[in-house]
């Protein structure tokens, strides 16, 4: 056990972890600090964890505000009950984390916010290649269905994917999707040392993915964008020097660039680092910056071709907590 | 009417709740199970170029990602009409036994095990991976969280991360393997047999030498004859990773065999107000409700279904366990639910067999593995075997690789139907006269946790077990009674 972990506690704190719209990756993450967990248990009584242990939800409701020192909430708000479940947390917890991508940015799912409820609703229910001819009567899901035995109720699907941030205040956030091991627990030694930055910072490194890459980096005079389909890589050469998007030069260092080590650009899960506002005109103003050219028709031929979806491509990991945030309604 | 509310997560959300409604009689009227959450991948993935599936779609499941991974990069050969070297065929493979191998461990001995291992009347605070280890000793512990790690270590090797890999590509992988690498997949794939070989022995010692335990797994609670489904190779052995989907009815006989892209013609979809989650059937036979029997399309897709559809295992240690099963059992097709279990062990010695067969190849270190795709892409069908269930991925895409159209069958969903009916089989043997037995609580839970259900990928119960809490209202939703596996 660390020395931190086991220095003599006073009383043990007490901690929640959550799960809202979420994969399960960054619990399958957490369990990966391995025998460090027990340094966890020694430190804090676990009041919720609904993947692990039997903590209740009126439990926390009983609980004294602030009666949680620590929350790692995972995942982000797109119903109802996870809305009802930010906020209970918000309250009871003394030190809220916005724990992974969903919660911190809005992730992969965030890119649901270039649609909207209706949308998702029809080709789910309806034009889903198996359910089409089945679905005569146009059924959905809906908030409330009246059963011969009694009255069934879902939660509220909402029209936009939220982040964590977006919903209530957040004190700090932990980047990844999911966050790497070595991360999760440096963070955690902060926070049982008290040793924590001011309120609303990432608990990260600030360097980038490519302080981390043992590539080497060449002049960027990029003619061509490449897909990843399209080309195979050379395994010692700087990926975006190949003309792939890598998305490395933007994205915030603490994986130790494990996806160029296995030959594949960085896809930029860890989001921007300290003083970036919108991760995605970083990245895309960095990219814009490698082209060789200065013909403007040229420079949109390069982009159209070899960046055919630069929403999904800059704003992969971060459109739902982007300047963006969703597609605009039709008025 | 009465109402019972079970929410398997405790929480006023969650990824999963059961209602179960008594008659004036205080019998059971029904039982509902939902599944209160949608993200809408199929919709938002329209757009976006197709090969960036494996990576997104291995976000619908942090539990499972390789098995999203793996057939969103087989849709992409379909889309791109584009076929892998053997080399890169046989990594996805391998990567994918070592998965599995990884993944039914956590299974049987953090989730299903407790039941049996501890007991199922023991008390619930020793029902759990704790008192596994209690049981079975710290040794076994040990090599428990042994295999785990070195699974992951060994995924985030090829694959380039342990959670969410970054790899898959349309005609094979981003990257290959030294032999270096290969020595130590191998190695550690020999105690990976070794492993699984020790705990189809303490399945022996444990249950099946428990009359008591024997008698939970082959009575009637636990039992639905349902279709089955499962891929098979050409000579009808069980594959995670390639095949044709095989489904048998409940008499065993073969309703269907097909290949993937002709899934559609097979399996259908149903619509209910009252969950987020479809209920997939088979379209031949046609929905006729949470019924089973040959008339009724509901089909199980999970470890036993699998052994069911199938004719044998191909590696040899799992064909001998196999057969045991089926000679302890009474033959095929077997029906007990918790006999699920058991097939998911003999599954965990065919990953582990079908891991050093593959790190032993002496083609798998080669460099061709990957071709690069010339063709117009278009539309594409893959599957894998995921843990939970045959895992479908449908794109379409227009001629720049654009998708344009998705449709995913998850693992887990193709057992939608089946776990409602075995919640509602269970609650009806066991509630009667408006009395909830205490056994309710743990039998419910164990009809439910043999499928491993994974909502929103995310009912996964780790590394302890599933908290169950049973509310029984009266009429104005006034709270009666609140029973609970653990103290307050």
């Amino acid at each position: 056990m660390s020395q931190t972990a086991t220095q003599p506690a006073k009383t043990k704190g007490k901690l929640a972890i959550y799960w809202a719209a979420s994969c399960g990756g960054c619990e399958i993450a957490l369990l990966q600090i391995d025998a460090k967990i027990l340094d966890v248990a020694a430190a804090f009584d676990v009041v919720l964890w609904p993947c692990a242990t039997d903590g209740k939800v009126h439990q926390i409701e009983q609980m004294a505000d602030g009666g949680i020192d620590l929350c790692f909430f995972n995942g982000s708000i797109r119903t109802s009950e996870q809305e009802y479940m930010a906020q209970l947390l918000r309250r009871k917890a003394k030190v809220l984390v916005a724990f992974g991508s969903c919660a911190s940015e809005g992730c992969i799912p965030g890119l649901a916010n270039l649609n909207d409820r209706q949308s998702i609703f029809d080709t789910v229910y309806k034009e889903g290649s198996a359910t089409a001819p089945e679905n005569p009567g146009d059924l959905r899901p809906q908030h409330e269905t009246q059963m011969p035995e009694g009255t069934l109720h879902l939660p509220v699907f909402y029209d936009t994917l939220k982040t964590l941030d977006q919903t209530v205040e957040v004190d700090y956030f932990l980047p990844g999707c999911p966050p790497e091991a070595e991360r999760i627990w440096a963070a955690i030694e902060a926070i049982l040392a008290g040793n924590l930055p001011p309120r609303g910072s990432t608990l990260g490194l600030t360097t980038t993915v490519c302080d981390e890459c043992k590539r080497k980096r060449g002049e960027k005079k990029i003619k061509k964008f490449y897909r990843t389909w399209q080309i195979i890589p050379d395994e010692e050469t700087c990926l975006l020097d190949q003309g792939l998007i890598c998305c490395g030069i933007a994205t915030r260092a603490g994986c130790g660039a494990l996806c160029p080590q296995v030959n594949s650009p960085c896809i930029g899960c860890h989001g921007g680092n300290d003083g970036v506002e919108d991760y995605g005109a970083r990245l895309s103003s960095a990219v814009a910056s490698v082209i060789d050219s200065s013909d403007p028709d040229e420079i949109e031929r390069i982009i159209a071709d070899g960046i055919p979806d630069p929403v999904g491509t800059f704003y992969r990991f971060s459109l739902a907590g982007s300047l963006l945030r969703r597609k605009k309604r039709d008025s | 009417m009465k109402r019972i509310s079970i929410d398997p997560i405790t929480r006023l959300e969650g990824h999963g709740k059961i209602d179960i409604f008594l008659d004036e009689a205080g019998e059971v009227a029904n039982a509902y199970l939902q599944i209160p959450e949608l993200r809408g991948f199929e919709k938002f993935c329209v757009g976006r170029p197709a090969e960036e599936m494996p990576n997104l779609t291995a976000r619908i499941c942090g539990v499972c990602p390789e098995a999203h991974h793996l057939a969103a990069s087989k849709a992409l050969d379909a889309v791109f009409g584009v076929e892998p070297p053997p080399t890169a065929k046989k990594l996805r493979e391998l990567f994918y036994s070592i998965f599995y191998a990884t993944d039914h461990t956590t299974h049987f001995y953090a989730l299903g095990g407790p039941d049996f291992v501890v007991g199922p009347d023991a008390p619930p605070a020793e029902r759990n991976i704790l008192g596994v280890i209690k049981k079975v000793g710290m040794d076994v512990a040990g090599k428990v969280l042994k295999m785990r790690r070195d699974g992951h270590a060994l995924i985030k090797m090829i694959g380039g991360r342990a959670v969410h890999p970054n790899w898959g590509l349309p005609g094979g992988v981003s990257k290959g393997i030294d032999e270096a690498q290969r020595a130590e997949i191998e190695a550690r794939g020999r105690e990976a047999v070794e492993f699984a070989r020790f705990s189809l022995k303490v399945f022996d010692q444990v249950v099946l030498a428990n009359t008591a335990y024997v008698e939970l797994i082959t009575g009637d609670v636990f039992v639905h004859r349902t279709y089955n489904m499962g891929m098979v190779d050409a000579q009808n052995r069980t594959n995670f990773y390639d095949g044709q989907i095989r489904v048998t009815g409940p008499s065993g006989k073969e309703h269907a065999k097909y290949a993937p892209a002709q899934y559609r013609e097979f399996v259908a979809e149903r619509v209910e107000p009252w969950t987020y989650l479809k209920f997939p059937y088979l379209r031949k036979i046609g929905w006729k409700g949470l019924v089973d029997g040959e008339d009724s399309g509901v089909y199980k897709a999970t470890p036993l279904s699998r052994c069911n559809v199938a004719d044998g295992m191909a590696t040899p240690l799992a064909q001998a366990e196999y057969e045991r099963m089926y000679a302890t059992l009474g033959g095929k097709p077997i029906h007990h639910t918790l006999a699920t279990h058991w097939a998911r062990l003999v599954e965990l010695l065919y990953a582990a067999e079908r891991w050093v067969e593959l790190a032993a190849d002496p083609g798998i270190t080669g460099k061709d593995y990957r071709t690069l795709p010339t063709a117009t892409p278009s539309e594409g069908v893959g599957c894998v075997e995921a843990p939970r269930g045959t895992l479908t991925h449908h794109y379409a895409t227009d001629e720049r690789g654009i998708l344009t159209k998705v449709n995913l069958i998850v693992g887990t969903t193709n057992n939608n139907a089946a776990i409602s009916m075995s919640v509602k089989k269970a609650a009806q043997a066991l509630i009667h006269k408006g009395q909830v037995r205490e056994g309710l609580l743990n039998r419910v839970e164990m009809a439910f946790r043999a499928y491993d259900p994974c909502f929103g990928c995310a009912t996964h119960s780790l590394p302890g077990q599933m908290p169950l809490e049973v509310t029984l209202r009266g009429p104005d939703g006034q709270v009666i009674e609140r029973l609970s596996q653990y103290c307050h």
